[in-house]
């Protein structure tokens, strides 16, 4: 397959952008679309060009450190899937390929399509844990939880917190990520004692991280490489305006 | 320097409960004045940092991802053990100690893997308790799986994403202390150097890698969390970063080196397409439990498929030879990872392989399907049949999987004492970075289970000995040692972004690749090793003159983080051969051709290698030295493994 790269390319944070075409060629449909941009690299770096910077870590669609917006998608055209995941028997011969950073104000871009997405990581730390220090736990048998609220909060815990969500939202949004996380601690029995005050610390980090209002287009869902369900945004709704309405005392 | 392991006396279910009563404690008062330094924030170093900040201490944590929710723990699939026997099928810790020293062909510690066995019931008390979702029964009780042909169901797990989930557990405990100011972290930042001052571990040299600055952070103690390195062989199951440079900077700083040629090769991943390939794709083991593997009888019906005239399902029954099941009648496609990769290769070896580079072997989930349906089948593996289907292109469904043995898993690393404690005093190596439990050969489901032993478990109490030893005064960052190390990082950058020739560095990671697989990955011989040596020796004398590394330090330059790394793995590379070639017996993954038994399994030579070899640097260009830590047996009796 031969292929045209329109690639976006910022030396660092402060620089202006701007879109730069590269030709792909002699690329096999049998290569991950990251193995794709490794070979350009080798290509570029064998001319003394700066190779294209992008982030990946484990390439088998866990880790959620690949990031790219491709063709106006985020992870590309497939459903369900991470870039990494993403094969190149998925575009037809002689395809122009536009790929972009993830576009939104709590993501900056730091070189070329690597963007800081720290902003999760903050708002975690704001909340989304169980207050419980090493040793001195009870069984891990002594509470039953049932099959299926287990089942659900395994569903939530799934994220990978890769930013295609917000990527995705013309809002840049983050709920569908904080109410994944906020619901697989809402539904477990471990997560009750801190439950109202988790929703209200995560949301107002969220908030101060400058991410965007939901506005209930499904976009997030569409594109989550993970499945994750906008029903965990109706949860921590409802947790938040629980805590807000009647509980803000817990919090 | 002689070797102290620092085992404890006593009987060995007591060894741990008395050590723990005899190290020193460090008064409460006096624990917010020390600083523990720790790399890496895998299942090892997230819950080290969170637990030792949580007894009061301040750490200061690393990685070189932009989270260190995604180091690569985050990937394993299958499953962690504990000796909780809830399912009443006769497992115990003894059990699982007997297991994991048995299954690691007599090449682990004794009192070390009584230890973890000990602490497995722990973890999964803990990981409950911070939410993580493991899978549940109907009663609402967690569910067991047998894995990796383990004779009771040990292993508690959450779907195909077991890693993953006891990760972000440990990733929230971090946060918790991180909200909590007890511990700094640095993301995006990759540690060059340790700092070492009198003997003693006093601090790191990392690099922002978004500003390319050189930082130097002092602390009481350094613990290296950082995994292991099986991209030494270009490709392997590692995500793309793993790499080896924080530990070789440890071993050129005085750390002695462990078992550096234990390397797994995991029997279920798939197969390599082409060149371009840069990483293999691990198929759960899990997947052995109702999958058959086999291959065509002969070498010409093997051709036939290889030029695509026939298929796998049109292959009659009689014309297919499963090995596994023909040569191991009683464990049959569960023999363990070692011996389950070494037969693939052996068949494909015979011109026997599948698939259209004839180097893979069939996993056929056909029998299985026909006994359970398609939707019992889809219900236990779906998301590996889905992972599979979108990598090959290929209905796992219709047609057999095709598999090959890859890299997974190194059982060599630092070596460490009863303490995890290096040769270097306050220098700590924890989780896969160190070569303590698993001998020469890992069970599955133990990686995770000895990360959070380490991590939760073992350092809060070892690590607290030694600081209470050398006491609470604040690390004079003034030292020289500090300026020096620098200095040292940041010449070998200078080195190597001068380094403008014509090959690039991803081409010099995949002929170190391909030598050190072929010579030192599922069979090695004297004459190979040999030979790949010299290689090496060759290769990196070229990479220091023709290797291309482009930009500057100061900027986000992935050419050069790679550059640094591979350079790294190139001198490992020669350790490891020299490690396989000091080994003629045959242990666990370590298969040497010229010893084996008369039906062609490995054989293990008690009286000459029942020992860790730990290797010490001696400079530059120098040949490393070897020192032999004795394995003493007091509990199980050796015995020859078989799975016949």
């Amino acid at each position: 397959m031969n292929l045209t790269l329109k690639v976006w390319r910022q030396p660092n944070t402060d620089a202006k952008g701007s879109f730069v075409n590269y030709p792909a060629q002699n690329i096999s449909p049998d290569m991950s679309f990251l193995e794709m941009l490794d070979v350009v690299n080798e290509d570029l770096v064998k001319k003394g060009e700066d190779p294209i910077h992008f982030d990946h870590d484990c390439r088998e669609g866990i880790c959620g450190m690949c990031s790219l917006h491709i063709n106006g998608r985020p992870h590309g055209p497939k459903q369900a899937i991470t870039t990494c995941q993403l094969h190149m028997r998925s575009f037809q011969d002689g395809q122009t390929i536009t790929i972009e950073p993830w576009r939104a104000t709590a993501f900056p871009v730091i070189k070329d399509l690597a963007v800081d997405r720290s902003a999760f990581d903050r708002i975690q730390r704001a909340g989304g844990f169980v207050s419980v220090n090493t040793g001195g736990v009870p069984d891990a048998n002594a509470i039953a939880i049932p099959k299926p609220v287990a089942d659900e909060a395994f569903n939530s815990a799934t994220c990978i917190g890769c930013g295609a969500c917000v990527a995705a939202c013309k809002n840049a949004s983050a709920m569908l990520f904080v109410s994944a996380k906020v619901s697989q601690m809402a539904l477990l029995p471990q997560g009750q004692p801190e439950r109202y005050k988790r929703v209200q610390a995560m949301v107002a980090q969220m908030d101060e991280e400058g991410f965007g209002s939901c506005t209930n287009t499904g976009a997030c869902e569409a594109e989550c490489p993970k499945e994750i369900k906008i029903t965990n945004i109706a949860r921590m709704n409802r947790d938040f305006f629980t805590a807000k309405f009647f509980k803000q005392e817990e919090a | 320097m002689k070797l102290d392991a620092k085992i404890p006396e006593g009987p060995l279910a007591e060894k741990w409960s008395k050590h723990k009563f005899n190290l020193k404690l460090v008064n409460p008062a006096n624990k917010r004045k020390y600083t523990v330094i720790v790399v890496g924030t895998g299942l090892a170093g997230s819950s080290a940092a969170a637990s030792l900040a949580e007894l009061g201490y301040n750490v200061k944590a690393f990685c070189y991802q932009d989270s260190p929710r995604r180091a690569h723990s985050i990937a394993a699939q299958g499953g962690i053990n504990a000796a909780k026997n809830y399912r009443n099928d006769g497992d115990s810790v003894y059990r699982l100690f007997y297991d994991t020293i048995k299954g690691g062909d007599y090449r682990a510690r004794e009192a070390n893997v009584y230890r973890l066995a000990e602490v497995s019931v722990n973890i999964i008390d803990q990981c409950v308790a911070q939410g993580v979702p493991f899978a549940r029964e109907y009663g609402g009780l967690l569910d067991n799986r047998s894995f990796g042909g383990a004779q009771v169901s040990r292993t508690f797990y959450a779907r195909g994403q077991t890693g993953q989930q006891l990760l972000l557990g440990a990733y929230s405990a971090l946060n918790r202390q991180i909200h909590e100011g007890k511990v700094e972290m640095f993301s995006r930042h990759e540690m060059l150097d340790v700092v070492v001052v009198d003997g003693q571990a006093k601090g790191v040299v990392v690099r922002d890698m978004v500003t390319g600055e050189i930082e130097t952070h002092a602390g009481h103690a350094v613990l290296l969390c950082t995994g292991g390195y099986g991209n030494v062989f270009y490709l392997s199951t590692n995500a793309m970063g793993c790499n080896v440079t924080a530990a070789w900077r440890a071993h050129k700083r005085g750390a002695y080196f462990g078992n550096p040629c234990f390397t797994q090769i995991h029997p279920t991943c798939i197969p390599v397409t082409g060149d371009h390939q840069s990483k293999l794709t691990l198929m759960s083991e899990s997947l052995r439990n109702d999958g058959r593997v086999w291959v065509p009888k002969t070498k010409e019906i093997a051709a036939q498929i290889r030029e695509g005239k026939v298929k796998a399902s049109d292959i009659k029954e009689d014309d297919r030879d499963y090995f596994l099941e023909r040569k191991y009648p009683s464990f049959g496609n569960l023999v363990p990872r070692d011996v389950a990769s070494r037969n693939a290769k052996e068949m494909v070896d015979e011109g026997r392989g599948v698939g259209s580079s004839g180097v893979a072997v069939y996993l056929d989930f056909a029998d299985a399907i026909k006994r359970l349906g398609e939707d019992a089948v889809r219900a236990k593996y779906g998301n590996l049949f889905d992972m599979y289907y979108q990598i090959t292109d290929e209905n796992p469904y219709k047609e057999p999987m095709r598999i090959y043995p890859a890299v997974h898993y190194t059982m060599g690393g630092l070596w460490v004492d009863y303490n995890l404690q290096t040769t270097v005093p306050g220098l700590y190596a924890l989780g896969e970075a160190n070569f303590s439990d698993h001998g020469a050969n890992r069970l599955g489901a133990s990686a995770l289970m000895q990360g959070l032993a380490d991590g939760y478990f073992v350092i809060p109490y070892t690590l607290g000995d030694y600081l209470a030893t050398i006491g609470p005064k604040a690390v004079d960052e003034k030292h020289p040692a500090f300026a020096e190390t620098k200095k040292a990082v940041e010449d070998r950058i200078q080195q190597l972004l001068s380094l403008k020739g014509n090959k690039t560095v991803d081409e010099y990671h995949r002929e170190l690749g391909k030598i050190m697989w072929e010579y030192c990955g599922m069979a090695r011989s004297e004459e190979g090793l040999k030979k790949a040596k010299k290689m090496i020796q060759d290769l990196k004398a070229d990479f220091w003159k023709n290797a291309i590394v482009l930009g500057k330090n100061e900027e986000f330059n992935q050419s050069l983080e790679k550059a640094g790394r591979v350079a790294d793995f190139i001198e490992l590379g020669e350790l490891m051969i020299d490690d396989a070639l000091d080994r003629t017996e045959s242990c666990g993954g370590h298969f040497r051709i010229e010893s084996q038994t008369e039906e062609g399994e490995a054989k293990r030579d008690d009286e000459k290698y029942a020992y860790v070899a730990a290797w010490e640097y001696k400079g530059e260009g120098k040949p490393e030295a070897l020192h032999k830590e004795e394995l003493k047996f007091e509990n199980v009796k050796l015995t020859q493994r078989s799975y016949k």
